[in-house]
């Protein structure tokens, strides 16, 4: 059967009921005694299990199959929830999704899942499971299983008189770029021979996820000595082993396999699988009592061809109100009134559909932590608040990395270990709390965590040694801008240097990220109570409400969410403070930005008496822009400048105003130093 | 992109500039549009006039006597905006007219003559002989290089 056609719906839907396992299995620990959870994890278990089989990806359908029979024992109360069932259902899990992830790359979602069922199987019958460490690749042959393919494969290509080698390679410890010498190794291997097999996969080998050795097995028609020679010039390598494989070997490691799974299940058939299903029906039926809404999925191309649209539209529909203002024709004005209401409604509705709950994002957190925790040997609690505060789904797929850097950051630099805390009077645990929330055009997402704090003094000597900031500067600092400070490239607090977090090369980037979705991140702190981290990020990014403004006969754009306010002064009232002009603005001193000085307008000589000015903002410094006049306020559409110009100082962009004619959006960020 | 005659003809699009006549590949213009309103943008090279909106792009227009060090011209009936796309870059070209496509063969098109000797020989890929009429080729890539 032609399964192509539902491989898309196959691994989104996959996708989701690995996430409501994972879930699910969270508020498993939380609360071992609920059975409906576990009803819960079996029925997205079952599900996928069922939809595998069907795809005819077995190795996921195994898995799933054996990860299901622990649940089934758990539901029966003939096992009790513990953290070591747990922590093997969790790695269970894990691999389902890295093979979900290998399917959707176009992969066919193999993978040596022999350990996880071993132990599974162990719980199963009730024995506790043998915590084995994932397999050390120099251990020989015996450690590599091939499944049928791939042992089809050696044992035709023996047949063929090529030979077939299990090759070990060691690389010598420090090596920067292990990937890339990798690579060097397999480029080599594939012009000798042909490559089977490589432990760990291939895609781990790439993302360095192994320690200093890797196993390849590969067929080659050369000499083992040659191979191995071969191997050898590839520089920092430091051990390259290999091992001729005979047809007994290959059958050997087939039949212990095969014993194992034997002993215990057997992989269950596309039959079996129905069947199953089918006695499984009633208890599923019985509890989808819960109100499901309907929906459909859409491609994201289409949302995206359907806003494009959209902004056409409302192009137009400022072209419209405008010409029925000339006109003052009262039809017409009563049509066009009607039209813009109902596209109004339109744009929230267009808009909203492309809103996705940062849930998304949040929903791999948990199990993060609980991970990180283990590995730092602390106690923290993740509390979450506000997962279901929608943002633009462009602004969700660049959220999460810088997220997750904060989270590791508030983990690793932010809680102390629980002696400490116990000994500063704190309870054992940390709490971090990742709270999101709607305010304005924006959505703050906050990280908070009770921990040790940022010290100042720790920070500013830090700078002062990098030479990020100097003597005279820090005396004018607020504390806001010091912690910020931690932000700045090439700095990094922590004694140590963890690979959690820390290399001192990670804030800057999510400050530069969020930064580039139009957002910015302030730091709050307080010494030996904890830190807040806030995320200020738009709404959406492709229609933005702006004030008009003109220059003479120019007309330019401010986003308003950089406006604070707009004033009127008078001359006499702008000051001089070196080369600088400046008003007194409710008390504070604010530099005055000539924007027709900035942008080279062509001015008709003539002195105003009295200055329109625009005050904004960028973090917690001011400026005020002086224009002619102001015009309004108005919902545009955000337009590139193309690839032609590249950046343009102070222009962020452009737009299209009601009666045609192209506007610039002004940068207000790069007009305040 | 020397000379684009992979078939036997090369059609191309003729404008004039001043008083000489140049010629650019079809394949590379997308539109040519009477003048319309053009928006400046502050603070870039000169030769670029500004922005304007092709039915609904914001699209950057390029002054091609600016650009070639020309004298300055009014813009009139005549004037003309060619729309090019080169290399992912789309921009607009201003010249004093656009009225023909031809048809050039392919031994008609030969090296640019030495004696040329002044900017815009930098931005010419060729020179084409047609009847009585001496084409410039333009070369898109040096005309569009930014600055």
């Amino acid at each position: 059967m032609e399964m192509n056609q539902y491989l898309e719906v196959f691994i989104e839907e996959s996708k989701d009921h690995l996430q409501n396992c994972n879930a699910q299995l969270l508020e498993l620990e939380n609360n071992p005694q609920d059975l409906k959870i576990v009803n819960e994890i079996f029925r997205s278990a079952h599900t996928l299990k069922g939809m595998s089989a069907t795809m005819g990806y077995e190795d996921l359908a195994s898995l799933t199959h054996n990860m299901e029979n622990v649940l089934d024992a758990i539901r029966n109360e003939k096992l009790a929830v513990t953290t070591t069932i747990m922590d093997v259902v969790f790695s269970a899990v894990d691999d389902l999704e890295e093979m979900i992830t290998s399917i959707a790359g176009g992969g066919d979602g193999k993978r040596d899942v022999s350990n996880v069922v071993k132990q599974l199987e162990l719980i199963e019958k009730g024995e506790q499971p043998v915590v084995i460490d994932k397999p050390i690749t120099s251990d020989q042959s015996s450690v590599i299983h091939y499944d049928e393919f791939e042992r089809t494969i050696l044992l035709q290509s023996l047949e063929q008189e090529y030979l077939a080698y299990e090759l070990s390679v060691k690389i010598r410890e420090g090596c920067l770029l292990k990937a890339a010498r990798v690579y060097m190794v397999f480029d080599l291997l594939e012009k000798m021979g042909e490559v089977i097999k490589s432990t760990p996969p291939s895609d781990h080998l790439e993302e360095e996820n192994f320690d200093q050795e890797f196993c390849v097995t590969l067929v080659s028609k050369e000499s083992a000595d040659l191979i191995e020679k071969a191997v050898l010039t590839v520089s920092e390598i430091e051990q390259a082993t290999v091992h001729t494989m005979t047809i007994e070997s290959i059958q050997k490691g087939h039949m212990e396999v095969a014993a194992t799974s034997q002993t215990i299940h057997e992989k269950p058939t596309v039959d079996e699988v129905k069947k199953m299903s089918d006695d499984k029906q009633k208890p599923e039926e019985q509890s989808k009592g819960a109100i499901i809404n309907k929906t459909i999925r859409v491609n994201i191309d289409r949302l995206d061809v359907l806003m494009n649209l959209f902004e056409e539209l409302v192009i137009d529909r400022g072209r419209l109100e405008q010409i029925s203002k000339e006109l003052n024709h009262g039809e017409l004005n009563e049509t066009v009134e009607r039209m813009s209401r109902i596209s109004g409604d339109l744009q929230s509705i267009i808009l909203n559909m492309r809103m996705v709950p940062v849930e998304t994002v949040f929903n791999r957190f948990p199990r993060m932590v609980r991970q990180l925790t283990r590995d730092l040997n602390k106690k923290i609690a993740l509390n979450i608040i506000g997962q279901d505060t929608e943002l633009d789904r462009t602004v969700i797929d660049e959220i999460g990395d810088p997220l997750v850097h904060l989270l590791r950051n508030a983990m690793d630099h932010g809680v102390e270990t629980p002696e400490v805390r116990v000994a500063n009077g704190k309870p054992e645990e940390g709490t971090i709390v990742l709270r999101a929330y709607h305010s304005g055009n924006y959505v703050f997402i906050e990280i908070e965590d009770d921990g040790a704090g940022i010290s100042k003094d720790r920070v500013l000597q830090k700078a002062l040694s990098k030479g990020i900031v100097t003597d005279e500067l820090i005396r004018t600092m607020t504390d806001q801008q010091i912690f910020e400070l931690i932000m700045a490239s090439g700095f990094s607090t922590a004694e140590t240097v963890s690979d959690i977090s820390g290399r001192g090369v990670g804030l800057d980037v999510v400050k530069t990220t969020i930064e580039s979705l139009g957002g910015s991140i302030t730091i709050n702190s307080t010494e030996g109570k904890g830190s807040i981290f806030s995320v200020q990020l738009p709404l959406t990014l492709s229609i933005i409400s702006v004030m008009l403004v003109e220059m003479e006969k120019e007309k330019y754009a401010i986003p308003l969410s950089s406006i604070i306010e707009t004033a009127v002064v008078k001359n006499e009232e702008i000051l001089h403070a070196h080369d600088q002009r400046v008003i007194d603005f409710r008390g504070k001193v604010v530099p005055l930005v000539f924007l027709k000085e900035v942008f080279d307008v062509l001015t008709e000589d003539h002195l105003d008496e009295i200055h329109s000015i625009i005050i904004v903002r960028k973090g917690d410094k001011m400026a005020g822009l002086v224009v002619d006049s102001f015009i309004g306020q108005q919902e545009v559409v955000l337009k590139s400048l193309g690839n032609y110009m590249g950046d343009v100082f102070a222009i962020s962009g452009a737009t299209i105003l009601g009666d045609g004619q192209v506007a610039l959006i002004v940068d207000c960020n790069s007009l305040i130093q | 992109m020397t000379v684009e005659a992979v078939g036997s003809e090369t059609k191309v699009i003729i404008f004039r500039l001043v008083n000489k006549e140049y010629a650019v590949p079809v394949q590379h213009v997308q539109s040519i549009e009477k003048v319309m309103p053009v928006t400046r943008v502050p603070r870039v090279a000169s030769h670029i006039k500004g922005v304007v909106n092709l039915r609904g792009v914001v699209t950057p227009i390029v002054d091609l006597r600016t650009r070639f060090s020309l004298e300055e011209g009014k813009y009139d009936e005549d004037t003309r905006i060619i729309i090019v796309t080169y290399e992912n870059k789309e921009v607009g070209l201003i010249v004093d007219s656009a009225n023909d496509v031809l048809d050039l063969p392919e031994g008609s098109i030969g090296p640019q003559p030495n004696v040329v000797g002044s900017v815009e020989a930098d931005f010419i890929s060729g020179v084409a002989k047609l009847d009585r009429r001496l084409l410039i080729l333009l070369h898109l890539n040096k005309v569009l290089e930014n600055v």
